[in-house]
């Protein structure tokens, strides 16, 4: 039987969350190509993890032990080559976070697998795997296959599938992982400044600023404008990047997710995977955007074409 | 020590564009280039650094791609490094991040250099690859995401960084030679000056093509990738309802709408 390798991944002893989605897409595979699914899970200590991953359609749970409990790219490469060495699977798959960006596209090309990152669809033709991403900022989606390859790396977007919640009874076997030297060693981690003035992550209504606003001087009138409507003021990454709001108001992967939020304002924004993995799921967003194919259209509930100046000015008048 | 560092020219989309003939692209008639944001970054990490140890540092900008492509290293030229290098040959249209990262690790052996950086993702597809390519075929060490880089050419390993989920950050020590792809924001890239920019235009370009740097036929191109794209095509759109009118009308609309889900109307 053909397999699937799902390799799981966590940090500070917590599972990361993505490993569920990507089993849940693992299981729909299953159902439809018949494969085995067997989870990888490589950390100091296994066993913690064995009982989280023991969900959906998972067959087994290959429990590898390596020295170090954090993250390390060449445990996770060595490890994940010498067990797909000897299961030669049909996919390897994990979430597409930050870890895997250090690893899968190596595995990928140390072995000439196929390869593909932020996946949001996989299916099977004719026996063969096609996966779909995004192209040109969110605008566009490619197809990819994978001729000639017989194993292919998937890392999957986050937020596609649903986390497997049912619960399996997979076996559970042991690999020795290769004997390899580090070449990076863990020192610690480091906190975000939380020193910001505001809560972004608690706030209920977000006006929230991207690089449409151009220029620092107009940082200014949107502070005022979320003043006066009663809003918490929010921005993307290159607002806190260059220094015109601090970090503790930005939203997204690298930020904060607004979890509180009901209605989220986002002007001059694009619409990046990032800024939505903090916002996407608010029930009311309003996008006012001059390109009318901007992707944060795709997930707003309410849509504006136009200059984001010439909103915020009429705006005032409303909340006087 | 040499530190090269990968440059993209991306491609954006034009407000109104078309679909290549073959379904695959898009009509290149609609596509603005400019450099990758990340590489602005990833360059001012390497110009600092040959700053800060001017007889011990060189960085260099290396770009894969056809003649428009040399915009890009002019660009990074204008505000400092000596020379640039570029790859290409009709054989290379198609190639895959898995290509481009072969490629740069074969011009990493032939300048003998310590670090090779490039951006974490590029805007166009994102496929935050290339890097880690260039590392699996150097063998190199490697890790992605950095958003600090501590360097002392003299030391065996470099203190780093790398952003996590959250903003979280983690500290580590990494053995050099190594490949790293850099984060926005880890420093503010400098803009280039008028003379800067002339300067540039007569700076050298060196041309590669891949057999020169050893790539066989079946080592770039389709045949060299690790995917294929078969077809692109607009996604369908999303629920937004859109609120039309002249600004006035679209905030006031706006505004109703703000007041109603708060109930103070
Ligand atoms: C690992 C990683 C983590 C990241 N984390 C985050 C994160 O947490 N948060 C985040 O936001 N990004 C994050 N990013 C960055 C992300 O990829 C994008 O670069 C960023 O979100 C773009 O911000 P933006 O939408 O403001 O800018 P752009 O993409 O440049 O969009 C600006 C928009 O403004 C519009 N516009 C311009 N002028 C006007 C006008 N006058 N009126 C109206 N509209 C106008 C334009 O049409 C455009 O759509 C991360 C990236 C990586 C790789
Ligand atoms: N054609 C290319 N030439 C040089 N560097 C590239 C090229 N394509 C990608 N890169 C490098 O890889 C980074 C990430 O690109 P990608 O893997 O396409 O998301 C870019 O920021 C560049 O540093």
């Amino acid at each position: 039987m053909a397999e699937i390798l799902v390799i799981a991944s966590h940090r500070s002893g917590e599972l990361n969350p993505g490993t569920l989605e990507v089993i849940t897409a693992a299981t729909e595979l299953k159902q439809a190509t018949g494969n085995k699914i067997s989870v990888v899970i490589i950390a100091d200590k296994p066993d913690q993890y064995v009982k989280a991953l023991s969900v959906g359609g998972v067959d087994e749970i290959i429990k590898v032990s390596v020295p170090q409990a954090e993250f390390q790219p060449d445990y996770y490469e060595s490890v994940v080559l010498a067990v797909a060495d000897e299961r030669k699977p049909q996919l390897i798959l994990a979430p597409h976070g930050v870890d895997a960006w250090s690893f899968m596209p190596v595995v990928a090309a140390k072995r000439r697998y196929g390869c593909a990152t932020d996946v949001f669809e996989i299916r099977y033709e004719d026996g063969k795997p096609v996966a779909v991403r995004a192209a040109y900022a969110e605008k566009m989606h490619m197809e990819l296959d994978f001729p000639h390859k017989e194993t292919v790396v998937l890392t999957i977007r986050g937020n596609t599938y649903k986390p497997s919640e049912t619960s399996a009874t997979p076996a559970i076997s042991e690999f020795q992982a290769p004997a390899v030297e580090p070449r990076t060693r863990h020192i610690g981690f480091h906190a975000p400044d939380t020193s910001g003035d505001v809560d972004i992550a608690q706030a209920e209504y977000i006006l929230s600023i991207g690089r449409g606003i151009a220029e620092e001087d107009n940082v200014e009138q949107f502070n005022e404008l979320a003043d006066q409507m009663g809003f918490t003021l929010g921005c993307s990454r290159p607002i806190a990047d260059n220094g015109w709001l601090p970090k503790s108001r930005q939203v997204g992967q690298s930020g904060k997710t607004v979890s509180n939020c009901k209605l989220y304002l986002a002007m001059g924004i694009s619409g990046s995977v990032q800024h939505m993995a903090g916002m996407k799921h608010v029930q009311t967003i309003v996008a006012v955007n001059t390109d009318a194919e901007a992707s944060i259209f795709n997930i707003a509930r309410y849509g504006i074409v136009a200059d984001l100046f010439d909103i915020a000015e009429e705006l005032k008048q409303h909340f006087q | 020590m040499k530190i090269l560092v990968a440059i993209k020219l991306v491609a954006a989309l034009d407000e109104d564009f078309e679909i290549r003939e073959d379904g695959c692209d898009a009509d290149p008639d609609y596509l603005d280039y400019q450099l990758n944001e990340w590489d602005d970054y990833s360059w001012e990490v390497a110009l600092q650094l040959a700053e800060k140890f001017p007889d011990k540092i060189e960085a260099i900008p290396v770009t894969v791609g056809p003649e428009r492509a040399e915009a890009g290293l002019r660009k990074c030229l204008a505000k400092g490094g000596e020379r640039g290098i570029r790859v290409w040959d009709e054989s290379l249209e198609g190639s895959d991040p898995m290509v481009i990262g072969h490629l740069l690790a074969a011009v990493a052996k032939r300048e003998q250099a310590t670090m090779v950086l490039a951006g974490t993702l590029a805007s166009d597809h994102a496929y935050a690859q290339t890097g880690m390519c260039a590392a699996a075929e150097l063998g190199w060490a490697h890790i992605a995401v950095v958003s600090r880089l501590d360097l002392d050419p003299e030391a065996s390993e470099a203190n780093v960084r790398r952003e996590l989920e959250g903003g979280i950050e983690e500290e580590l020590a990494i053995q050099l030679p190594a490949v790293m792809t850099i984060q926005l924001g880890i420093n503010e890239p400098r803009y280039a000056s008028l003379r800067g920019i002339k300067q540039a235009k007569a700076k050298p370009l060196e041309t590669l093509t891949p057999s020169e740097l050893g790539l066989s036929p079946q080592e770039v191109g389709e045949a060299g990738s690790l995917s294929q794209v078969r077809r692109m095509y607009i996604p369908e759109k999303g629920q937004a309802e859109l609120i039309e009118g002249t600004p006035a009308e679209q905030a006031t609309r706006l505004a109703e709408i703000i007041k109603e889900l708060r109930g103070d109307a």
